[in-house]
């Protein structure tokens, strides 16, 4: 019998409510009494030397009351990156600044060089255009493909840094001499040219910022688009603008969806509380659509040659890949970690394979900056490897199914250390891969296979056996890796005096359901229901530091230190129920919401307790402090390893080339499970992403690094009947080991895990079809692409 | 969006007099004109809205076939046609989503001619007639190349009259992000011969497959043109489909038309 309360109950979304009916309270719907309206000014050209910008033009047209340009932000820091990646020399990556406006020039076609406050959007909206034809941009060169901007020296993103290399990273330069030993060796090697495709995040709600300035006391509020308010306040004080973080409040309210793209601190949110700051009033911004495409955080974009040696009988001896990681025209937060130990670390995937190097050439383009997007290095990673044993069947005759069987580690192997320094807990990948099989029906493909046949299409089934890295991050781990930050985070578990419960959590949810999930967990916990605990989050004002929302670690990290906030609130009722049972406080037990002595039927509840404590009337004041609120901070001992089998089945038409995703089956083993529905729909969303990407998304800049796919018009999104109905399964699980509740990350698995399924199926159903010739087709899989490979 | 002053007549006389002023521009769905002037891309000084013309409105039988007025919105096309001409139903129900099916209608669709459109397809190959405030013209008169019809300055579309064919039927193949025809084909068959009329796939716009509509009035099957190929040379070439592709697919999609026409 499924729960129907507490943990694992698959209770509905409380969140939807008002997310669904309209009520939900985003950045963009809140109206402050003397509010004035920016618009950022952005560069139309990928790469020029800003000669003049006419500010004169704009400060006289009606409404205007303030312009910005870089010359105001000159002094100020730069955006910072917030991890530092050491090449393989030993030599620190290049940074370069990145201003709050660009100053002196520009380098991706949407690149904020100026500003416009105006008393109406209208008005700001006019003079911002005055200001970009009044503005003398001299046109340079654009540096757009990753190959030309290594290879050709002479044109530079960054005039200081003369090979547009950021670094050029060796993961693990020690293992290097073993692979190539190994490859060298090895009766086979398989070897794959791909592309990760870059995609545009695309959340539904655009970023929107609002500024604050009150000179009463001098202190900002930023209500902003954040998955992170902590982070964000941190590096608008600590690194951009030098507030005091104790004179600035950060606050995100409803988010409409983030996959990364609002981790990250933008300029306009400085621009905002600087230009607030000069005219005494709120000041707020939101993008355009068209804005989102052009500076939003990208996700992907690798360039990557895998080579993988092996046995003839498949068995994995050697991975060795070259990767040219795109990051833009300058570094975002956290692109120097995603194609680097977010990437890197997971090259071995979920195989005993002995042997593995990586290397990755991060590179400058004039380009919209690129960071982690759902999945964030991990889905590069799995593509990479699942591909190339895909190839390798293909080359060897042999079975992906039974290959992966033959390289997969088994039970008895955990804890594993990896040759690319990850230590995996637990797992069991069998189980996943035999669950798969069954739901998907395998033994059947040929007779569904006959079915398409005869409406005309090429049937394929394609499989990935994926792994991932998340719940981030080890504090001391990663800060041996590079980062600036620690990434534990923070719940404070505050029982009011009449019992119901606010949780204050460092968590953010822009769309997870953590007011839903939470509360189930402190609901099954303390014996009470669900419905009395509130969980607060997304205001710097309200909450204790927590790191935020991404990386699948909101549950596994924040959850965590809810929980052991919860077990300090008990351990403080057991002695509270101690002195007014007349008890010792060893005897005092805590189960179904009652501390009862051990033995005997004398018990208070849960409610008594919190009264007690916040009335203290009876009660051990002299050894016990009043009230009844508990804070934690948790840093995870090491990641945690979600894992999975997927089986993508696909038809193809052969004279069109379209891919239709007919069928998608997961197994996930992502350890003890708080809400099933939850996590199917997680599941969902991310193959759903996943099925995007291998099928619809494409990034397209051309030579000029103007963006092809600047709207709708030409990015193509999934929408509802370009997915099938899917198949979700999480009963293989094994419970994390190092957390308390033994969970693991969900949020971005199906991301991570199923553009390899599907690309594999795709070539799998060509090659069944008698197209042979076609062992590779990058992503998309558009028509175009799929119709010009079987007619090459 | 900038300012602008909108009207709405009434009669189509009306509207014909609001549009003879400086600055005026026909508004019909506004599926084109609203998101171009959003962005700033259009600035029409005055909108006359042709929506509130009662004889510009509806479906019905009459001489010559089946007479669509011209602010008829796609959804109500795709339901009163369906008894009647179900080839040309079916196309105004595939176009874009509910929302564009409620506001976008036929007359704004044929006057603005874009090259990945349905309706020009379903209007050439039916070879229809253009009705307008000034004259009535011959689908083949019609379309003179991408976004480029016959209309007049002041001249708007009031109906379109289709004569109804024995068989049709259009076959879209989706552009993956609009959903506009990366290349469609609408097949009729009269008792006079076969017409072919692709769209979203030339450079010069709509236009009609000659070959095809020669070897199908011979033998209305797929086989019937399995032998022609179709040049690439004025064909468009964009991020989403080659020439050559977009040549594949006008074959491909005329066979697919005939052997579903009924």
């Amino acid at each position: 019998m499924p729960k129907d309360t507490g943990i694992g109950a698959s209770t509905k979304r409380r969140e939807d409510i008002r997310f669904l009916t309209g009520r939900g309270v985003y950045t963009d719907d809140l109206s402050l009494h003397g509010q004035t309206f920016a618009v950022m000014v952005r560069s139309t050209v990928a790469h020029g030397r800003i000669v003049s910008i006419d500010t004169a033009a704009v400060e006289a047209m009606p409404g205007v009351l303030a312009v910005f340009t870089g010359e105001d932000f000159k002094d100020v820091g730069g955006n910072p990156a917030g991890w530092l990646i050491n090449s393989r020399d030993g030599t620190p990556m290049r940074e370069p600044k990145r201003p709050v406006l660009a100053h002196g020039k520009v380098r991706h076609v949407g690149d904020a060089y100026a500003a416009v406050i105006a008393e109406t959007y209208a008005q700001a909206k006019d003079a911002a255009q005055v200001l970009s034809d009044a503005t003398v941009i001299e046109d340079l060169p654009a540096v757009v493909d990753m190959r030309g901007a290594v290879a050709d020296a002479s044109n530079r993103v960054h005039d200081e840094i003369p090979d547009n290399v950021c670094f050029d990273w060796g993961w693990i330069e020690d293992n290097r001499a073993a692979v190539d030993a190994a490859m060298k060796a090895a009766p086979h090697v398989v070897t794959l040219e791909l592309t990760n495709n870059r995609l545009v995040p695309n959340a539904m709600e655009p970023r929107a910022s609002i500024g604050e300035y009150f000179p009463g006391t001098g202190d900002y509020k930023l209500t902003t688009t954040s998955q992170n308010p902590h982070l964000t306040r941190l590096l608008v004080c600590a690194f951009v603008m030098g507030i005091p973080e104790n004179k600035l409040q950060v606050v995100a309210p409803d988010v409409g969806g983030g996959f990364g793209s609002k981790i990250y601190h933008y300029g306009e949110e400085a621009l905002v509380l600087a230009a607030a700051k000069r005219l005494g009033r709120p000041v707020r911004w939101t993008a355009e659509r068209t804005e989102s495409f052009l500076s939003d955080a990208h996700g992907r974009d690798h360039v990557t040659k895998i080579e993988m040696g092996c046995t003839l009988e498949g068995d994995i001896l050697a991975i060795r890949t070259e990767t040219l990681a795109n990051v833009g025209a300058y570094l975002s937060n956290f692109s120097t970690a995603t194609p680097t130990f977010l990437h890197g670390t997971l090259m071995a995937g979920p195989y005993k394979v002995p042997h593995v190097y990586v290397n990755v050439k991060a590179v400058f383009t004039n380009t919209a900056p690129v960071d982690a997007y759902r999945g964030a290095g991990r889905p590069e990673a799995t593509y990479s490897i699942e591909r190339v044993v895909d190839k390798m069947c293909r080359e060897l005759g042999l079975d992906p199914f039974e290959v992966r069987r033959r390289n997969l580690l088994t039970p008895d192997q955990f804890p594993y250390t990896t040759p690319v320094g990850l230590v995996y807990d637990t797992g069991n990948y069998q189980a996943t891969l035999d669950k798969a099989v069954e739901l998907a029906d395998v033994a059947g493909f040929e007779a569904r296979r006959a079915d398409s046949a005869k409406r005309g299409k090429l049937r394929g089934m394609g499989l990935s056996t994926w792994i991932e890295a998340c719940g981030i991050a080890p504090s001391h781990l990663v800060g041996v890796l590079g980062a600036r930050v620690g990434l534990y985070d923070a719940a404070t578990v505050r029982v009011n005096a009449t019992g119901t419960i606010s949780v204050m959590t460092g968590a953010h949810s822009h769309g997870q359901g953590h007011e839903t999930v939470f509360p189930q967990i402190v609901a099954e916990k303390l014996g009470i229901d669900a419905s009395s605990v509130e969980i607060v989050h997304g205001d710097t004002a309200k909450i204790p530091f927590g790191m935020g929302s991404y990386g699948s670690r909101s549950l596994a990290v924040a959850g965590s230190a809810m929980d052991r906030a919860i077990d300090k609130i008990i351990a403080k009722g057991k002695k509270i129920a101690a002195h007014m049972l007349e008890a010792a406080e060893g005897d005092i037990t805590f189960a179904d919401g009652k501390f009862s002595v051990a033995g005997t039927d004398k018990a208070k509840t849960f409610g008594e307790i919190a009264f007690s404590a916040y009335v203290p009337h009876n009660y051990p004041l002299e050894t016990l402090e009043p009230g009844l609120e508990e804070t934690a901070f948790y840093d995870p001992a090491n990641f945690t390893y979600p894992a999975g089998a997927y089986i993508c089945e696909v038809e193809v038409d052969e004279g069109t080339g379209k891919v239709d995703v007919v069928s998608f089956t997961c197994a996930d083993d992502f350890g003890n499970v708080m809400n099933p529905m939850i996590v199917e729909g997680q599941v969902h969303g991310g193959v759903g992403q996943g099925i995007g990407q291998a099928v619809l998304e494409s990034t397209t800049y051309d030579e000029n690094g103007q963006l092809l796919t600047g709207s709708y018009m030409d990015y193509a999104m999934p929408r509802a009947d370009d997915v099938p109905f899917y198949t979700v399964d999480h009963s293989c699980n094994t419970p994390c080991t190092h957390n308390p509740l033994g969970v693991k990350g969900c949020g971005e698995a199906g991301a991570i895990g199923s553009p390899p399924a599907v690309v594999n199926a795709v070539i799998d159903a060509l090659q069944r079809g008698g197209h042979t010739h076609v062992t590779h087709i990058d992503m998309p899989v558009s028509p175009n692409r799929v119709w010009q490979a079987i007619n090459a | 969006m900038h300012n602008f002053e909108f009207v709405k007549p009434s009669s189509i006389a009306d509207a014909a007099l609001a549009l003879s002023g400086e600055g005026a521009q026909p508004l019909s769905g506004g599926q084109t004109l609203l998101p171009t002037m959003k962005q700033r891309l259009a600035a029409p000084e005055v909108l006359v809205s042709l929506t509130g013309i009662a004889e510009m409105q509806g479906v019905c039988t009459g001489d010559g076939g089946l007479h669509i007025g011209a602010a008829t919105p796609h959804v109500v096309v795709a339901r009163e046609a369906a008894s009647h001409f179900p080839a040309l139903a079916a196309l105004a129900g595939g176009i874009g989503d509910p929302a564009v099916r409620n506001r976008g209608t036929i007359g704004g669709s044929v006057a603005n001619n874009d090259p990945a459109a349905c309706y020009p397809a379903a209007v050439l190959a039916s070879g229809a007639v253009v009705v307008t405030n000034r004259r009535k013209i011959e689908a083949d008169d019609y379309f003179q190349g991408m976004f480029t019809t016959a209309l007049e300055e002041g001249e708007f579309i009031t109906s379109v009259v289709f004569p109804i064919p024995q068989k049709a039927a259009y076959v879209k193949f989706n552009q993956p992000a609009s959903r506009f025809a990366l290349t469609a084909v609408f097949v009729a068959k009269f008792d006079g011969g076969v017409r072919v009329a692709v769209t979203g796939a030339s450079n010069n716009g709509v236009f009609r497959w000659a070959e095809a509509e020669a070897a199908l009035s011979a033998d209305f099957a797929a086989s019937a043109i399995a032998g022609l190929t179709v040049p690439d040379t004025d064909m468009i070439s964009d991020l989403h489909g080659s020439a050559a592709y977009r040549a594949n697919l006008v074959k491909v999609l005329t066979g697919r038309a005939v052997t579903a026409a009924r």
